[in-house]
């Protein structure tokens, strides 16, 4: 058994309109795997689902084996399913180290602690310093969060994700609104994660696809209708009629 | 922007106990000129300590957790009452009868923070309006409990350490809630940036995130309140052993709406904010009030709006920025 | 019997007077999402400027309620354009809270400024101070009269929202206001007509209901946190749900004063917090 995280024939629907329908995929340790598809294809729903936002209607998720289909978020982060959100959410008043400190002391279970030192504290100091430092933020520890320009904010994003040791890490649009002087910084970010863990990314940029995934998943109205290398995806047609047809969609007037 | 926190945060790393060094030397020069300013009104200070209590309480839920509550009165009045029936019953010991009104007070936050924090926004605010005036009409009802409308009178609680008896000025009363307070707020320095003050901030702030960081929201929320409950509990034992009797006013709509906007004037998510704010309005009421209530009505809501508008952080957020403006201008840390 | 008839016609007559005064921030909390802790404040400057028509300047009831409504609104003009379009939609509960609790304050202490601290009555007219008889009983005309007010008012108001250009736009703007803003709505002028609309019928409801809440400085403050309760109870935004709501609390209310008065409002509290339980978004609430 050597699956991280497996979805089996996972659907998810609001009503009669069915957002995400049989899904089923693998990741293993070190995976590098973008999810792409066309707008409204269901992919945040289905990170949703992944992470614990909403339960699947039908279908089963396993996370080393071990079922977590009915896992609440917590629960699921604390196995180490760990997301970051595509408009960043972070603790807006806080310090960017006390964002971080706080996964690290909640990672470890120091957040019961009701009078011992909490980012300063020797043990979790250490880490968050060394975190920030990797990311390149390490200068920006002291400064409130709602200061931080939005290219600082997702790196950030990332620190908190690394902070939580995950095995599975989802990343929903980790360059989206980031300015292009910026967006090399988190591609680099994302290159140097940890080698074991799986990394499951939701992104609109090919470029960018292209640099990071090994395996590219692409869903269209809420199927998986692909599953291969990079290079094969351009040339499936069923992934091109997928996009010409959403686009085609658009142009139509509602 | 948030120049308070910095200000503690920089003095934290020069001296391990600086910020509860401040904390015990501000109260007591706040002692001091309290004791200059009204000297032959004791009780009245001794009155704005309990109260006090009572914001720093308020503080923990709405300031560090973002509750919107206003129905707090009822953790004060419910401790108030349980320690004003043990010292009646024959438990006169001071220092037993706070230990009464905390757990009275922590056992009352628990059950409505279970209650309260289940809920978001408007149904979360009535909720809390809804608790409070329920055990409002209950002290109005249980008048063998209570005293009803004419309040729980008779409390006369022994002298503190068996040294030092409760006088008719009030001066030992002044200094035991005095002490009290001092300790109290040390420790709740201390408490709100331990690791779990820090969290609730981040429940705070987004409480999706903090889930996403793997915590479980609610018992810390839960926990919080009762925390709180017992620093309102206090403040109500203070109230009924200093008074010597506890009244509806104790557990009363008015009294939880006053809490909130002395705690917003002086800046909430900030335990010196609640702790100026409370003197500071407490101290103005005190005077004002006493020539025309209706004048101190319209002055308060002026206040209000001004607030919002101008300083929503509160007055003494508002003060630290203008200083900062006046006395560091271009100098930005 | 008997009992039974008074609790159910004084519970209904209350509910009425509470869905009169209520429905208004409904709506506004609905659509704005505002909670208006002033809104009682704008009842009782309604019942403030009736009394002083009919006792001042001998205008009759029907008059004094005209006055009270649209001079309540010419009222209310300065404070939304200045104050109350701040917190339209974005702001948190809290410096909602504070600013309409602020209002509240400065109207309490300029109505008592103007009026003085005592009780201003709003004399009834001939026809709505006797009892009205029934076939069976005696029953107080004025009870009756504010319970057709309540349904009239339900009714012009489901036809207003149902049937008219204006509720359409209404409908559109709460369902979702970055929509109706990119199709042309103008929202500022729906929220301004809606907040009229909203402090009208507070100052309608705090005429008729003088009554059964007596109007003085205090006013304000005292029902304050009841129409907030009668809106979350029913859901903010729901004419069915407010008007479920108050009658409901209302009967509550009526029967724990009949029947165990020395609980006071224990009962009607005690509703509240079974009905949130069950009801987390209301009687009628949407999700939003």
């Amino acid at each position: 058994m050597t699956d991280l995280l497996a979805l089996d024939k996972v659907s998810r629907a609001f009503g009669g309109l069915r957002v995400n329908e049989n899904i089923s995929f693998r990741l293993a340790p070190g995976d590098r795997v973008a999810l792409i598809g066309p707008n409204g294809a269901g992919k945040t729903t289905l990170v949703n689902v992944i992470s614990g936002g909403f339960a699947p209607t039908s279908g089963t998720l396993h996370l080393e084996g071990d079922d977590i289909t009915r896992l609440n978020i917590p629960a699921r982060v604390q196995r180490g399913l760990v997301r970051t959100f595509q408009v960043t959410r972070l603790f807006a008043t806080l310090t960017a180290a006390d964002n971080v400190a706080l996964a690290i002391m909640q990672r470890r279970g120091l957040t019961r602690r009701f009078f011992s030192a909490a980012t300063n504290a020797p043990e979790v100091r250490t880490e968050w310093e060394q975190l920030l430092g990797t990311l390149g933020i390490a200068h920006l520890a002291r400064i409130t969060v709602s200061q931080l320009a939005y290219g600082q904010q997702r790196l950030l994003e990332l620190a908190i994700g690394l902070a939580l040791n995950p095995k599975v890490l989802l990343l929903d649009e980790p360059a989206a609104g980031v300015p292009h002087d910026e967006a090399p910084k988190i591609l680099e970010a994302i290159e140097r994660l940890p080698a074991d863990i799986a990394v499951l990314m939701i992104e609109h940029d090919m470029d960018l696809v292209f640099r990071f995934a090994k395996r590219v998943l692409v869903l269209a109205n809420g199927r998986l209708i692909f599953e291969g290398t990079p290079q094969a995806v351009t040339a499936d047609p069923e992934v091109r009629r997928a996009y010409l047809g959403s686009y085609a969609d658009a142009r139509r007037p509602a | 922007m948030s120049s308070l926190s910095t200000l503690a945060k920089t003095s934290d790393r020069a001296f391990p106990f600086a910020a509860e060094l401040m904390g015990v030397l501000s109260i007591a020069a706040l002692g001091v000129l309290g004791f200059l300013l009204f000297p032959d009104d004791l009780a009245f200070l001794t009155r704005l300590i309990g109260i006090t209590l009572l914001v720093l309480s308020l503080d923990l839920v709405t300031g560090y957790c973002g509750i919107a509550t206003l129905g707090h009165a009822a953790l004060f009045g419910v401790s108030a009452y349980a320690v004003g029936n043990a010292c009646i019953g024959g438990i006169r010991e001071p220092i037993l009868l706070l230990g009464v009104g905390i757990v009275a007070g922590a056992i009352t936050g628990a059950i409505s923070g279970a209650l309260i924090t289940r809920f978001r926004g408007l149904p979360q605010l009535v909720l809390s309006i809804a608790i409070g005036q329920l055990v409002a009409a209950l002290a109005n009802k249980l008048s063998s409990v209570t005293g009803g409308s004419d309040g729980l009178s008779g409390i006369t609680p022994d002298p503190v350490l068996g040294l030092f008896r409760f006088d008719m000025f009030s001066r030992t009363a002044f200094a035991f809630s005095l002490i009290v307070l001092a300790v109290v707020f040390v420790l709740l320095l201390r408490f709100v940036r331990s690791p779990f003050g820090l969290l609730c901030r981040g429940i705070r702030d987004d409480d999706l995130r903090a889930q996403m960081i793997g915590a479980v929201v609610y018992p810390r929320l839960v926990i919080m309140y009762a925390v709180s409950g017992a620093v309102a509990g206090v403040g109500g034992a203070l109230n009924a052993m200093t008074a010597g009797v506890v009244g509806l006013d104790s557990v009363s709509f008015e009294r939880s709406a006053e809490v909130l906007v002395m705690l917003v004037l002086g800046g909430a998510g900030n335990l010196w904010g609640a702790l100026f704010g409370s003197v500071v309005f407490q101290i103005f009421e005190h005077i004002v009030s006493a020539t025309n209530p209706f004048h101190w009505m319209t002055l308060v809501g002026l206040l209000l709006i001004a607030i919002v508008l101008f300083a929503p952080r509160g007055l003494s957020q508002g003060v630290v920025v203008l200083w900062s403006k006046v006395f560091r201008r271009g100098g930005r840390p | 019997m008997q009992t039974i008839l008074s609790i159910g016609l004084d519970g209904i007559s209350y509910g009425m007077v509470l869905f009169i005064i209520s429905i208004g921030l409904s709506i506004m909390m609905g659509l704005m999402r505002v909670v208006n802790l002033a809104h009682g404040a704008f009842a009782m400057i309604g019942g403030y400027l009736a009394s002083y028509a009919m006792r001042d300047l001998g205008a009759g009831y029907a008059l004094a309620i005209v006055v009270a409504v649209i001079g309540t609104i010419i009222i209310s003009i300065p404070l939304e354009i200045l104050l109350y379009r701040r917190i339209y939609r974005k702001s948190d509960a809290l410096t909602q809270l504070l600013l309409t609790i602020g209002i509240t304050f400065v109207i309490i202490g300029l109505a008592n400024f103007i009026f003085g601290p005592t009780l201003k009555a709003i004399p009834l007219p001939n026809a709505l101070s006797g009892p009205l008889d029934i076939g069976f009983r005696m029953i107080p005309t004025h009870r009756v009269f504010v319970i057709v007010c309540g349904v009239i008012t339900a009714l012009a108001l489901w036809l207003l929202i149902d049937k008219t250009e204006f509720g359409i736009r209404l409908r559109a703007s709460v369902d979702n206001s970055d929509m109706a803003d990119s199709l042309g709505i103008r929202t500022e002028w729906i929220y301004a007509a809606t907040f009229a609309l909203a402090v009208g019928l507070g100052a309608f409801g705090g005429v008729v209901g003088a009554e059964l809440l007596p109007i003085e400085p205090f006013y304000a403050l005292r029902y304050m946190v009841t129409f907030l309760v009668v809106v979350s109870v029913g859901g903010a935004g729901s004419i069915a749900g407010a008007l479920a709501a108050s009658l409901l609390l209302g009967l509550a209310d009526t029967t724990g004063k009949y029947l165990a008065p020395e609980y006071g409002e224990f009962f009607f509290y005690l509703a509240v917090i079974v009905i949130a339980f069950l009801f987390p978004r209301g009687l009628f609430g949407r999700a939003h």
